[in-house]
Parts: structure tokens; C-alpha cells; sequence
């Protein structure tokens, strides 16, 4: 009987998800995109650092489908690489940041006082520093390398998730269904994540899908300056930053990662707030 | 129907719909109703019976675009106001045909002080000036029961009693011939609504303002209306004068005893009330026939076929039922 | 064969505001006996609903004694507490808040027996939570579905399976019918009498609605600004009211009959004063019509009247 509700909670969300065109075209192109990370070595004809210098520069054609960069490096071979790294490293980040944010939010939140005021100045600490400084400054702490960059760019983003999830509690707590768990004997922690962090999901899942967005922006800004990412790796946004030179004349070297940048995010919010629709029960037929 | 009093407001066959994305929700269907000059009408009916749709649709301020009005006609001293024109019902509203709503939390600007408000419906509608307005409202205060030296306060710092006070004070700044109230005293405590009563009352008189009061409280109906009108599913299935409705030998629809027998008796006591089996039907799949059938303890066949006429039991006093087809139809 | 199931002795709840202290509660004291019901009546303020969660510690007292069979509640540690709360539970008000939107009906019932590990495994607990629907009414094919599906009766009805669920002997209902249409009411009040004597169960019940308690309560309290003015067998407290407050309030219910005489209307004057900073002496007195020397001085205790009637006013007393 578990497996069967469990089952029709599922089945309902994906019913309601289903409606939404305009997500589910989301879907599919995050779907694609998964994909084409998955299977980039059968995607791409050439190595993303295969390097041709008697053919750079290259507009697109035949044997290049997006062209080559300043290198004679095949773009379209990057983009498809790049896929696996943007992906990879906004999901970390959005994951580093959601996890801890949405704790430390909720914990202030239930328990105020003391330590609501401890976690939010401690956010508002986070918050003071631009983010793309602060991710620097991680960065040349920890050192350089991909899975350092996906930390500072998740610890950078944690006072939004806290913030969010702690305006979310506070307007729970004060609803009856929470005393009711308190009245039927239920602890701070059982409340705080069966009753309270299910009811905030909504805010956090549409701060998940600008999150990953910003997190891939934020990376490529880190590479811009040579932190994080060092090339040939070939992630989006850190093409998008080199082919800034040559954008007059080779206008075509920062099309296409821009686009392939455009699309993810697009698919990322409309999915985003397909799913925040979808996860509200209440939500109208 | 008695002609003793010119009617100020007649209802035909209102038909109203919602459409949402769950369904067509049939809110109001063929209405009938009237209110004369000087006469308390008592609208009432639980939730979901199609009251405030009613209301609304007086008014033209049914929200756009769900709110439909499908048929019927409204007529307002003679005229027919359904048809009419959003510029041409401002005209109408606040200062013919005003109306108060159930919660004085939300139905007054936070930002504006009440002296304000209520000089701003004076302005609208007898372009006085600022200060002549400004005199006026504070009578207004006077008269339902306010300090006038509170003009200058705001909202927030009024209890929910004297809120709704304010919210009268607007609604009457005017004199309009007709006062719609929905539910104007359910948010409020019991001590409160007896004030709020006796000064509705004591208006009623003193401005001989005509009012339809939306109520799910008998009680309330019994105390201050003239006419009382029982609303189920979208129409009224029984209307006559209060003691027509509120004496218990004389025929009956079968919800109007359901609803009566509902209420606890303060003056005997009951083991057990006597309830109304079953639920209020889902408005986007109203049953056939007689939308009551499926809850009647008295349902036959052609319940569930026919929907039943208006009868007119005695003079003054109509029934939707099937159990009264013998008596003479009206229109 | 009565015995005291719930005592409370003297209770108080203060809340800190910026504009000063505020008394919710104080010094309530009543006791109900097994099987009976105490209605509790009252206006917004009155402090009715802050007593009922007092009482589970909901809030926490400020001070006082809630004795229930003999132990003081207030004093438990927090595993004591968690037993206790298997026998004493609560109903609330608001059937669209009082319930997880995001728990089906199955997991809200169910959520009592699960926190308090009553059941080991998974086919008795949903045996338990069956067996309750059944007992409110709740159709079983409903067990999947959301709060926001159905209608205010049936949510009210997923209240009281919840609080059944464990099987508790004392139940706080706070203002449970007032948020539904009269029909629905009644047949939610026809539910709680027929559980009461079918189960053994001990109500308080709390309501602003007058006839409705009258309906359910073996004895009524009348609560006015954090205090009982008036208590009495419920019978006493409609044919006798001896506390202006109680007549006033009493005189205001409008009554859906055209027979009875046209009472005499108490109307009273002004609004309810703040619990905030309290004035000294009898809190009615700002608005009483039988106010006299002494009253805004001296605050007057409940006193019994006879036949188990109290009554905390100076005019009754000195008779």
C-alpha cells in the first residue's frame, strides 16, 4: 500500500507537470542536454582540445558545424563537451548552497532569537561581499580546480537559500497544522522537516533554477580571471569570455556557447516554475 | 406579488456563471427576487449558495473575465441596470445602490485616514468641496456612533466593531436608496453585533434606506429584516414575509426546515439535531432537476426530472417544490 | 460515579508585548469531571482559546497547576510531556490551516501513532487509521486524498481522527464547528456527542457561539478579558445568569424565533478593553450598567451562589 501512494504522489505531480507545454518543453531540452553530456564522446567528431592552427578562425561549415576558435579548435566539439561541465557545476554549487541554506534558514526560522540573529548576520556577512568576489577569494584560498570552483560558487550562494527558506518558515510556524504536530508529540526536528521544509519548496525550487544559471555565470567570470577553470577545459562560459576579442570579426565563436548557455537557462526556469506549479497540491486542475 | 410598495429592485431569471479552470461553476441559476422601497430583505443561505454572486452581479462587479451573467434581468426603480455601462453604474454605485463586505479588516485603505475615506465617496458623487466633504464626514462619524475628532485616524487603530462602522458610514455618506450587506457582522463578536444591529436598525429608520442583508444567521434575519428570501444552489427556493418564513406550521421547502432544525435551541433541549443528509453539491455538477433531490427526505421521481415552478402557497409566500404542484404557479 | 479528571489551579499565561504585559490568562481555575463537558465561552480576547493550549502546553504556562488524574502537566519533563500528550489532545478551529497541505488523509491521521511508535509495523497502523475514518465518517476511498479536495466538514472530521487516533481521554475542542456552514455543524455536533458517550471521552469545549455550546456542555464558564466571571451548570447559567457580563452576553444572541417576548437589549458601551496592562479591580466595570463604589478597586472573586453556581461580582456577592 506504501509503494502504491507513493507511486500516485508521483503520478499526480507528473499529471499536472504534464499540462504545463511550456515546462515540458523545458524538460525535454534538459533532458537533451543530460544527454548529450552523457554520450559527448560519441556526439562530438573531434577532442575538445584538438588543436588545428592551420584552420582557425574558421566560419561554420561541413566539417566544423559551429565553426573553429582561435585555436582551429572544433566549437561545436567544445559546446558538447561544455555541456558536462556547466551542468556539473551548477548543479553542485545549487546543491552545496540548497543544502546548507535551507538548514541554516529553517533552523532560524523555528528557533528565532538568538539564533536567527547569530545565522542571518552571519549571512548578512556572506551577503556584504559581491558574489563573484567572494568566490574569488574562496577560490584563491582553497586553490584552483573544478571541484573548488563549484564550492565557492555554492558557499556564495547560501545566504539566498537561507533568507528564502527563513521568510518561508515564518509564515508557516505560525500556522495550526503546526501545532497540531506539536500537540500529537512530534519533536522541533520531525516538524521542522516533515512539516515546515515541504511547505517552503516552492521558493527554494525557483531559487534552484536561477541558482544553477548563476552558478554557470558565476564560474565563467572565475575563469575569466584564471581562477577556477584552466583551459583548454572547455566550459561555456569561459568560451564566451575568450571569444569577446574576436566578437567583431568572428562574430560566430560567441554565438554559439552564448546560445547553448540561452537555451539551458531558459529550459531551467520554465521547468522551474513548471515544477513549483506542479509540487503545490492545491494548485487548480 | 403584493403591490402595496413600489418594487426599487426586480430580479428575473439571473443566470449567472463562472468559469475556472475546474469547470463551469453554474453560481446563480434563474433568480428571482425583489426588494420594495423602505423593505429589509434577509438573503440566506450557506456557502457556496450563490449570495455574493447575486450581490455582485447588482453591481456589475463580478470578477472579469471568469463571471459571466448569462441571462436575466436586474431592473433598479423601473430600469433595467444589467446592460449598463461601467461609467454608467459608477454613477449608480456608492450613491444608489451601496455595499458593505464581511471582513471590515480588508474592506478599508490602511493608508488613507477614515475621515478621507468616507469624504471620498462624498466627493464623487455630490461634487461638494473638500471642506464641505470634509463636514460631511464627520456627521457621518456622528451618526454611526464615532467621535468625530477620529477623522484623522486610521484604520489600524480602530477595533473590528468600529471598523465596520466606518465601512457603514461610507456606504450611507451618500443616501443611497439600497444597501447591500454581506454578512456585515459574522467577523464580529457577539456583544459588537448587537451594537452593529441596533444601529442598522436605527439607520434603516432614520434614512429609510431599502437593504438586502446576506446572512447564513437566522437569528439576525429575524431580528431586522421585513422579507426573507432561503437560497440553495443558485436559487431561491423559498421567499415570503418573516412570518410566513419563521412560523413553523405554515408549508415549507424542505432545506428551509433542514436549516432550522440544524440550529440548536436555546430554549429546549435536544439529544440529537436533526441534520440535513449529505453535502452542499459541487456548483460545477449541480444535480438534475431540483438541485436539493439527493439531500430531500421527501424526493420523488420527478425531483430528479423536473425543476419545480415558483408556487405561491399563499399570498406572498412562494416554494420551489414539487410537493406543492397544486398551487397556483407564479411568474 | 464522577472523579476529577483535569484540575487546573490558578492559572496563568502573560505575554511580553511592546506596549507592556499582557494577560491572556489569569489565575483560571476550573475542574472537569470524567465524562462530562465544560463549555467555555467567550469574545475575541477573553482568553479562552489561550487556555485550552495552556493546558497542553501549547504555550507555556506562565503559572499555575494543571492537574490531570493527579499529576501536574505543567511540571513534566519533556519525555513525561511527550506520554502525556497521548492522553490529552486537541481540535482546532480552522479545518483549512489546522491540516498539512502537503499530507494526504491517511498520513495526517496517522502522523499521532507514528511520532508516538504505537504501532510497529505498517499494516496495524493503517488498521488504526481505517478504523478511526470509519469511526468519523470518513469514507475509506478518501484516505489518498488531499485537505484541499474536500470540503470544511469533512477536513473537521480529519481533525478529530487525529486527535482519536491514539485514543486519548481528554479532548480540547477549540471552536471546532464555528468556521462551518449550520448544516455541517450539526452533523459534526451530532459526531462529538455520539463519540463522547461512545468512547468515554472528556471535552472542553470552546466556542463564542452560545446556543452551540448550550447544545454540548454539561457546565459553562464565561470568560471576560483572562478571567472566569461565571460558572455554572448550563441550565443555571441560560435561566439564571447572575454576572452582568453573562446577561449581557446572553441578551445579545439574536434568536431565529418570532415567539419569545421582545427581551430588554443590554447593549454595552465601548469595546473591549486591551489585556494589556489590566486595570486594577473588576475588569468589567469600564462597560458594566450595575457599576458601583469599589468596583474599579477591588477585584471580586468567584464565589459560590449556591448549587455549584459561581460568580466573581461584587453586586451578587453583597446579596
Amino acid at each position: 500500500m506504501e509503494k502504491k501512494k507513493k507511486f500516485a504522489q508521483l503520478g499526480d505531480i507528473w499529471k499536472r507537470l504534464r499540462k504545463n507545454k511550456l515546462a515540458v518543453l523545458g524538460l525535454i531540452i534538459i533532458v537533451i542536454i543530460f544527454l548529450v553530456a552523457i554520450f559527448a564522446n560519441f556526439i562530438a567528431p573531434y577532442s575538445y582540445d584538438q588543436q588545428d592552427l592551420l584552420s582557425c578562425f574558421q566560419g561554420p561549415s561541413a566539417q566544423h558545424w559551429f565553426g573553429t576558435d582561435e585555436f582551429g579548435r572544433d566549437i561545436f566539439s567544445r559546446v558538447v563537451y561544455g555541456t558536462r561541465i556547466s551542468l556539473l557545476i551548477g548543479f553542485v554549487a545549487v546543491a552545496i548552497a540548497m543544502v546548507i541554506g535551507v538548514l541554516l534558514g529553517a533552523f532560524s526560522g523555528y528557533y528565532g532569537a538568538t539564533v536567527d540573529n547569530v545565522i542571518m548576520r552571519l549571512m548578512d556577512i556572506l551577503l556584504s561581499i559581491p558574489q563573484i568576489i567572494l568566490a574569488i577569494a574562496i577560490v584563491a584560498v582553497l586553490g584552483n580546480g573544478l571541484f573548488n570552483l563549484m564550492l565557492a560558487v555554492g558557499i556564495s550562494s547560501i545566504p539566498h537559500y537561507a533568507r528564502i527558506v527563513r521568510a518561508s518558515v515564518l509564515s508557516v510556524k505560525d500556522q495550526e497544522f503546526i501545532e497540531a504536530a506539536k500537540a500529537a508529540g512530534s519533536s522541533d526536528l520531525r516538524i521542522i522537516f516533515k512539516h515546515i521544509i515541504p511547505n517552503c519548496l516552492a521558493p527554494i525550487i525557483v531559487q534552484a533554477t536561477l541558482g544553477v544559471a548563476m552558478a554557470i555565470l558565476t564560474a565563467a567570470g572565475l575563469s575569466f580571471v584564471g581562477l577556477g577553470i584552466s583551459p583548454p577545459t572547455p566550459e561555456w562560459g569561459s568560451m564566451l569570455s575568450s571569444a569577446r576579442s574576436y566578437i567583431r570579426d568572428y562574430a560566430y565563436m560567441t554565438m554559439f556557447p552564448g546560445l547553448a548557455i540561452m537555451i539551458t537557462i531558459f529550459a531551467l526556469n520554465v521547468l522551474g516554475d513548471g515544477l513549483r506549479d506542479a509540487l503545490d497540491p492545491k494548485q487548480k486542475k | 406579488m403584493a403591490n402595496e410598495k413600489k418594487n426599487l429592485l426586480e430580479i428575473r431569471d439571473l443566470t449567472v456563471e463562472y468559469h475556472t479552470n475546474g469547470g463551469v461553476v453554474h453560481a446563480v441559476n434563474g433568480l428571482n427576487l425583489e426588494v420594495a422601497q423602505g423593505e429589509t430583505l434577509g438573503f440566506v443561505g450557506e456557502t457556496g449558495a450563490g449570495k455574493t454572486t447575486t450581490a455582485l452581479s447588482i453591481l456589475n462587479l463580478l470578477p472579469r473575465p471568469q463571471g459571466k451573467v448569462l441571462s436575466g434581468s436586474v431592473k433598479y426603480n423601473g430600469e433595467e441596470i444589467l446592460n449598463k455601462s461601467n461609467k454608467e453604474m459608477t454613477r449608480i454605485r456608492g450613491e444608489k445602490i451601496s455595499m458593505i463586505f464581511q471582513d471590515p479588516m480588508t474592506s478599508l485603505n490602511p493608508v488613507m485616514t477614515v475621515g478621507d475615506q468616507i469624504a471620498e465617496g462624498i466627493r464623487l458623487h455630490e461634487h461638494l468641496n473638500k471642506a464641505d466633504a470634509h463636514k460631511k464626514a464627520l456627521e457621518m462619524l456622528e451618526t454611526v456612533g464615532i467621535r468625530p475628532e477620529r477623522a484623522s485616524d486610521y484604520p489600524h487603530q480602530f477595533s473590528g466593531g468600529m471598523k465596520q462602522r466606518v465601512v457603514i458610514a461610507i456606504a450611507l455618506a451618500c443616501n443611497p436608496e439600497l444597501l447591500i450587506a454581506d454578512e456585515p457582522t459574522t467577523a464580529l463578536d457577539v456583544t459588537i453585533q448587537a451594537q452593529m444591529l441596533e444601529l442598522m436598525k436605527g439607520l434603516k429608520d432614520q434614512y429609510d434606506t431599502s437593504m438586502i442583508m446576506i446572512t447564513h444567521d437566522l437569528g439576525i434575519v429575524a431580528e431586522i429584516c421585513d422579507k426573507v428570501a432561503i437560497m440553495y444552489a443558485g436559487n431561491v427556493v423559498e421567499y415570503g414575509d418573516k412570518v410566513d418564513i419563521f412560523t413553523p406550521e405554515k408549508p415549507h421547502h424542505p432545506y428551509t426546515v433542514g436549516l432550522f432544525d440544524s440550529i440548536p435551541d436555546i430554549y429546549h433541549e435536544q439529544e440529537e439535531l436533526k441534520i440535513i443528509k449529505g453535502l452542499t453539491p459541487d456548483p460545477t455538477n449541480l444535480p438534475s432537476g431540483c438541485t436539493f433531490h439527493p439531500r430531500c427526505p421527501y424526493a420523488c421521481e420527478e425531483c430528479s426530472k423536473q425543476v419545480p415552478k415558483h408556487l405561491e402557497v399563499e399570498p406572498g409566500h412562494t416554494i420551489s417544490c414539487h410537493r406543492f404542484d397544486d398551487t397556483k404557479e407564479v411568474k | 460515579m464522577a472523579e476529577t479528571i483535569l484540575e487546573v489551579k490558578n492559572l496563568k499565561k502573560y505575554f511580553k508585548t511592546k506596549k507592556g504585559m499582557l494577560h491572556a490568562l489569569d489565575d483560571v481555575s476550573f475542574s472537569i469531571n470524567q465524562g462530562e463537558t465544560l463549555g467555555l465561552v467567550g469574545e475575541s480576547g477573553c482568553g479562552k482559546s489561550t487556555t485550552g493550549r495552556a493546558i497542553l502546553r501549547l504555550h507555556e504556562p506562565t503559572s499555575g497547576e494543571v492537574l490531570f488524574r493527579g499529576t501536574d502537566v505543567v511540571k513534566l519533563n519533556a519525555a513525561q510531556m511527550k506520554e502525556m500528550r497521548k492522553k490529552m489532545q486537541i481540535v482546532f478551529q480552522d479545518p483549512y490551516s489546522s491540516l498539512n497541505p502537503r499530507l494526504n488523509i491517511e498520513e495526517l491521521i496517522s502522523e499521532p501513532l507514528l511520532v508516538n511508535k504505537v504501532y510497529d509495523n505498517k499494516t496495524d497502523l493503517y488498521n488504526r487509521v481505517h478504523e478511526v475514518m470509519d469511526i468519523v465518517g470518513l469514507e475509506r476511498r478518501l484516505s489518498t486524498s488531499y485537505p484541499h479536495e474536500l470540503d470544511g466538514g469533512r477536513r473537521q472530521r480529519i481533525g478529530i481522527a487525529r486527535a482519536l487516533s491514539i485514543n486519548p481521554e481528554f479532548i480540547v475542542m477549540d471552536e471546532p464547528v464555528s468556521a462551518l456552514d449550520v448544516s455541517v455543524q450539526a452533523q459534526i455536533l451530532n459526531l462529538m456527542n455520539q463519540l463522547k458517550k461512545d468512547l468515554g471521552l472528556t471535552y472542553l469545549f470552546i466556542s463564542h457561539n452560545l446556543s452551540v455550546v448550550k447544545h454540548v456542555s454539561d457546565r459553562i464558564a464565561v470568560m471576560y478579558l483572562g478571567k472566569i466571571v461565571e460558572m455554572a451548570d448550563y441550565k443555571d447559567i441560560f435561566d439564571n445568569p447572575l454576572h452582568p457580563y453573562t446577561q449581557a452576553l446572553l441578551s445579545a444572541i439574536p434568536i431565529p424565533r418570532l415567539d419569545v417576548e421582545k427581551r430588554q437589549r443590554i447593549i454595552l458601551e465601548g469595546d473591549v478593553p486591551s489585556p494589556v496592562n489590566p486595570p486594577e479591580g473588576c475588569r468589567f466595570c469600564g462597560r458594566c450598567r450595575f457599576r458601583k463604589e469599589g468596583c474599579d478597586k477591588n477585584e471580586p472573586k468567584l464565589v459560590d451562589v449556591g448549587n455549584g453556581h459561581l460568580v466573581a461580582c461584587h453586586l451578587v456577592a453583597d446579596k
